[in-house]
């Protein structure tokens, strides 16, 4: 039987607008403004979840985005579906569903509640303890304790929502729209800054806007009036932009935050399609202005958990807000005289108080002579020692405080309550401050950390920067704001504030009971079910540092971050330690502040969008030809061109012997091409390549090995000279980008007086390679007019002619071994010249073929692919090609480093051809080499680097490196596989026409 | 996410720009004079303190000229910015 606790009619539900929801796959009813929270509350639903630990009952605490036990998925089983929302966070419409987390079978019967009975064996670090042996049992144990934990589920289909990204400058941004915030806003914009509010909730005053404490009067007026004229005057301010349902996550350095806007969430499901869902705003400000607020701290006392126990705020706010009562028997247990204004609100709306129980002795404010006036018990000096009710609470126990605060005398009160307000205190909102790497310093007499050294051009106005009263809250805005804006009349400046609050406060961080703290259940961490006990465990286990006793108790660690417990986690590691707060520091804040979803983090960037890629001009051509593709860096390649249902090792066996036998053609495209010129040109290859390039005559080409300063292998390519002072260099596919950044790099910092400029034409030409003993027929029908002879256009060199009207740049070089040539034409034409050779070569059988036949045909030639038989620890001599080292050069990159012990060594790995016993076995790239095999442990020699089944030879090949294995032709080695031990024999690299007599053919 | 003010392109967000480790580590001009202790000096031995640090930088994504930065570790403010081949502030 459900009650309806709506009180009294608010400005800020709409009652005439009703909404249905399902709750645990029951319908209740609520209004639009109010959140899943306080719906649940007008229907005397309290009890929503289960804690993560022990399974305790648990119900909603808060009103805002700190909560830590009210945490739902929403829309289960649904693709939008989302866990770990707070309850009190979600607006609700109609149609919206929700669900309990952490319970099974259900939040009413939960059977891990056991874990609950079982506590006394669950102490700190208990899986650190019990599941460490033996361990070859970690699998089995992983399983049961994954089965029982979790937090919600995520969902198993695509998310269908848009997000989005958006830069955002701006002059000052203002983060929090309560009083604070809208004051400094409105200053700001006035004096023509550009200014962007932000603020999470979908309504702007914060806590200021339902504030009608009698005794409180801002120009005669009850606050929260005041503050709506002020809100009214907002919409004519230009510069003003205000951002509402918007979370700032993250406050990085240089005034760089991240917020998230949420669009769709409090949407009907209906109006939710086609919209973006969230935008990630990338706010980059000159000033930053926090308003960001406090949180009301509860108090720690035993059994300070269950359902119908919440924050004495949270109960004000739905009472005056949202028009809720919390319960019908309302108890309050306080710090200090926030509880009081609670009790009054819930007074004036004529909700029963039972008892106000005050840890202090006593208070003399106005508010306080109100309550008693009201009727309503107050126990002074009083704790609450005990609460009772498990899915709901019935009563609690109270006993007078000794004068030290440390225990409890006399005799014990019971008193039947449904409802249960703590109010100990207010932590200023200080996470965004720290996240910007200002530093705090903690104020004794408060008993908060507060801003101390900003870093960057920020100020923090309002209750997170330590003014917790209206009259110190509007004074220090006023000057803060006229010296951080160097502006000198404010709104502010003729304000008349009259208030009646009182700061006395008695700073308990433990509770004692009348049972010793090993019997009870203090929470300081509602979600993570850490105790006050934890916490003194760790420190008796000898955890001195914050963060150790953080991540041994898990005390902070869960969605909410510990947003209210972990000041009390702080103050009773100082008292049991005997050290100050101040000393002992906080633990790190880090952001996000509240949960951000993927989709919001990501944004644009899914599917087809989540990383650039780059495709040939003739890449239509491929795909009209059913290639199959392979990623190398950010390039589509084609891979290789089966035909009819051919697997990639026969079309590779095909395209391999068709490029031997007649012509073959490769899209080359995606090799990198850099423009060199200048009259130093020359000596700048010098300087970067490992061979002599002064010598090169105009029109040829020569192949170039460039090594890092550490002698190193970085990468290889062909370079041509196209003039005196001009050439072209190609790079691999891959290291196109790190090797311009190289050359730059050299140029602009080590050698500055070089005549050299380098531009990236990657993607201005295309590139096709054409090779076979036909290619030279092939490319006479496309330009009859070149004369190809060996004299005219002998290998390795080079000719700028024309085919038709479009001019192009072909090098006579290989790759394959084969006679062959790299013609290059400006992109656009690219597709048209692959498809003239295609056609020109049809007669002599010219096959495409992909990059998986072009690793072949190099391999068989020994070939290196840099990358592939290279890792960053292969010299140029490991790689047996001494001969691109020149020795008469006095200097070039990484030459020093060749002459070092280590790189001299002679037992290096070295690339080596490998041959199998067993010419049809293949070995595997990357399978380890031994020398010995009825040894153990046995030396790992080296590895495959490059395999093959090559159809020319047929046979295996394969290129490996192997330790002194330059030494070891003829060698007999062991490639030992999970099944079989594989015979080889180590062999010349150089496996096909070892005298390169084709490359004439 | 620091905001940096390439000397050449003014104030751009970090996202444009590479980081290049230690500044003002010269490339010998005579490697083959140098002893495998003195070359290995130079090419491994590197820096890596908290406060104030030398750096160099690039600004990839932009005009991708390398420039010099003195920044401080300890809490990444950014003290100077100045060009390659200048000298160094001193503080």
């Amino acid at each position: 039987m459900t009650k309806n606790l709506r009180v009294k009619s608010s400005e800020y539900i709409d009652e005439t607008n009703r909404i249905s929801f399902k709750f645990n796959g029951k319908t209740y009813h609520g209004f639009k403004g109010d959140t899943l929270a306080s719906a649940l509350l007008a229907n005397d639903v309290h009890l929503v979840g289960r804690s993560f630990k022990y399974h305790r009952p648990r119900g909603i605490m808060t009103s805002g985005s700190e909560e830590p036990s009210a945490i739902v998925q929403v829309n289960p089983g649904t693709n939008r579906t989302e866990p770990n929302v707070r309850a009190t966070e979600v607006e609700i419409y109609e149609g919206l569903e929700a669900s309990s987390q952490n319970c099974w079978p259900s939040v009413e019967f939960d059977i891990g509640g056991i874990n609950n009975f079982l506590s006394p064996f669950f102490p700190a670090g208990f899986y650190y303890k019990t599941f460490m042996w033996p361990a070859s049992f970690w699998e089995k144990y992983e399983f049961f304790i994954r089965h029982s934990a979790g937090l919600g589920k995520s969902p198993t289909s695509s998310d269908p929502d848009i997000y989005d990204h958006r830069n955002i400058h701006c002059d000052v941004l203002v983060v929090g729209a309560g009083i604070s915030g809208i004051m400094a806003a409105k200053n700001a914009a006035k004096n023509n800054f550009k200014t962007l509010l932000v603020e999470e909730k979908n309504e702007l005053g914060g806590s200021t806007i339902y504030e009608n404490n009698e005794f409180n009067k801002i120009d005669n007026k009850a606050p929260s009036e005041w503050l709506k004229k002020e809100i009214e005057e907002l919409k004519n301010i230009k510069n003003l932009e205000i951002k509402t349902r918007t979370s700032v996550a993250a406050y990085h350095q240089y005034n760089y935050l991240l917020a998230r806007e949420n669009l769709t969430d409090h949407l009907e499901a209906k109006d939710k399609t086609n919209k973006i869902r969230q935008r990630l705003l990338k706010i980059r400000a000159k000033k930053v202005i926090l308003a960001t607020g406090a949180l009301e701290r509860p108090l720690i006392f035993n059994n300070n958990d269950r359902p119908g126990i919440m924050l004495s705020s949270a109960i004000k706010k739905y009472s005056e807000f949202y028009g809720v009562a919390c319960g019908s028997k309302n108890v309050f247990f306080t710090n200090n005289d926030s509880a009081y204004e609670s009790a009054i609100s819930l007074y004036n709306k004529g909700i029963n108080v039972e008892a106000i129980i005050d840890i202090r002795e006593q208070s003399e404010s106005k508010i306080v002579k109100k309550v008693k006036e009201a009727g309503i018990k107050i126990y002074w000096s009083h704790s609450i020692v005990d609460t009772t009710g498990y899915k709901r609470l019935n009563s609690i126990s109270i006993m007078k405080l000794s004068n030290d605060g440390t225990s409890v005398t006399g005799s014990k009160i019971s008193i039947s309550c449904d409802c249960l307000g703590v109010a100990g205190g207010w932590t200023p909102a200080v996470h965004l401050y720290t996240q910007s790497g200002s530093k705090l310093k903690f104020d004794e007499e408060k008993k908060v950390f507060l801003p101390n050294k900003d870093t960057s051009e920020q100020i923090s106005v309002g209750s997170c920067g330590g003014d917790f009263k209206i009259d110190e809250i509007v004074k220090n805005l006023n000057q803060k704001l006229k010296d951080s804006l160097n502006i000198k009349e404010t709104d502010l400046d003729n304000i008349k504030v009259e208030i009646d609050q009182e700061n006395s406060k008695r700073n308990i961080w433990l509770l004692p009971s009348d049972k010793p703290l090993g019997k009870t259940k203090p929470f300081v961490d509602y979600q993570n079910d850490a105790t006050a006990k934890d916490i003194k465990l760790a420190l008796r286990e000898g955890f001195r540092s914050i963060e150790h006793v953080k991540r041994y108790t898990t005390t902070g660690m869960g969605t909410d971050q510990g947003k209210l417990g972990n000041m009390h986690a702080l103050g009773i590691i100082a008292d049991t330690a005997g050290v100050k707060m101040g000393e002992l520091g906080t633990t790190t804040f880090r952001p996000p502040y509240t949960p951000l979803t993927f989709g919001t983090i990501v944004g644009r960037n899914v599917g087809k969008f989540f990383d650039i890629f780059r495709r040939t001009p003739m890449n239509d051509w491929h795909v009209e030809n059913k290639a199959e593709f392979e990623n190398v860096g950010q390039w589509k390649r084609a891979w290789y061109y089966p035909i009819n249902g051919e697997t990639m090792h026969q079309a590779v066996q095909r395209e391999s012997k068709a490029a031997r036998e007649s012509a073959g053609i490769l899209d080359a495209s995606t090799l990198g091409k850099i423009d060199i010129q200048g009259s130093d040109a020359s000596e700048f290859l010098n300087r970067v390549y490992t061979n002599a390039w002064s010598k090169l005559a105009i029109g040829k080409c020569r192949y170039g090995l460039m090594l890092n300063e550490d002698g190193m292998v970085f990468d290889d390519g062909v370079t041509t000279r196209l003039g005196e002072n001009h050439y072209i260099m190609t790079t691999t596919t891959g290291g196109a980008v790190n090797v311009l950044s190289k050359l730059e790099d050299y140029l602009q910092t080590e050698w500055p007086e070089l005549d050299v400029y380098l531009t990236s034409v990657t993607d201005h030409y295309a590139t096709a390679s054409l090779c076979g003993p036909n290619s030279k027929k092939i490319l006479k029908k496309i330009i009859p007019d070149l004369d190809l002879s060996d004299e005219n256009f002998p290998h390795m060199s080079f000719k700028e002619t024309k085919i038709g009207n479009i001019q192009c740049r072909i090098m006579r070089i290989s790759f394959t071994g084969e006679h062959s040539y790299e013609i290059n034409v400006q992109a656009s034409y690219g597709k048209d010249l692959w498809e003239k050779c295609i056609e020109a070569g049809k007669e002599f059988n010219i096959t495409p073929y992909g990059t998986e036949t072009m690793h072949l045909l190099r391999a068989e030639k020994g070939f290196i692919i840099v990358g592939q038989d290279t890792d960053g620890t292969m010299t140029p001599i490991d790689l047996q090609m001494d001969w691109i080292v020149s020795k008469k050069k006095y200097d070039f990159i990484g030459k020093r480093s060749l002459y070092r012990s280590d790189t001299m060594r002679e037992d290096r790995k070295q690339l080596v051809g490998l041959l199998t016993e067993d010419p049809n076995e293949v070995l595997e790239e990357g399978a380890q080499i031994v020398s010995e095999l009825n040894q153990s442990p046995v030396e790992m020699l080296g590895h495959v680097t490059s395999s093959y089944f090559s159809p020319n030879l047929n046979k295996s090949i394969a290129l490996a490196v192997v330790r002194g294995g330059k030494d070891m032709m003829g060698k007999k080695l062991f490639v030992p596989m999970e099944n079989k031990n594989i015979n080889v024999t180590v062999a010349n690299p150089v496996f096909y026409d070892e005298k390169n007599e084709r490359l004439n053919a | 996410m620091f905001l940096i003010n390439c000397p050449y392109c003014g104030e751009r967000d970090q996202q444009e720009f590479k980081a290049g480790g230690e500044a003002h580590i010269e490339r010998p001009k005579q490697p083959t004079e140098l002893s495998d202790d003195e070359w290995a000096e130079y090419l491994f031995m590197r820096k890596n303190i908290k406060g104030v640090q030398f750096e160099r930088w690039n600004h990839a994504h932009g005009c991708r000229k390398w420039f010099n930065m003195v920044r401080d570790t300890s809490n990444d403010e950014i003290k100077a910015i100045y060009k390659m081949g200048e000298k160094p502030p001193t503080q």
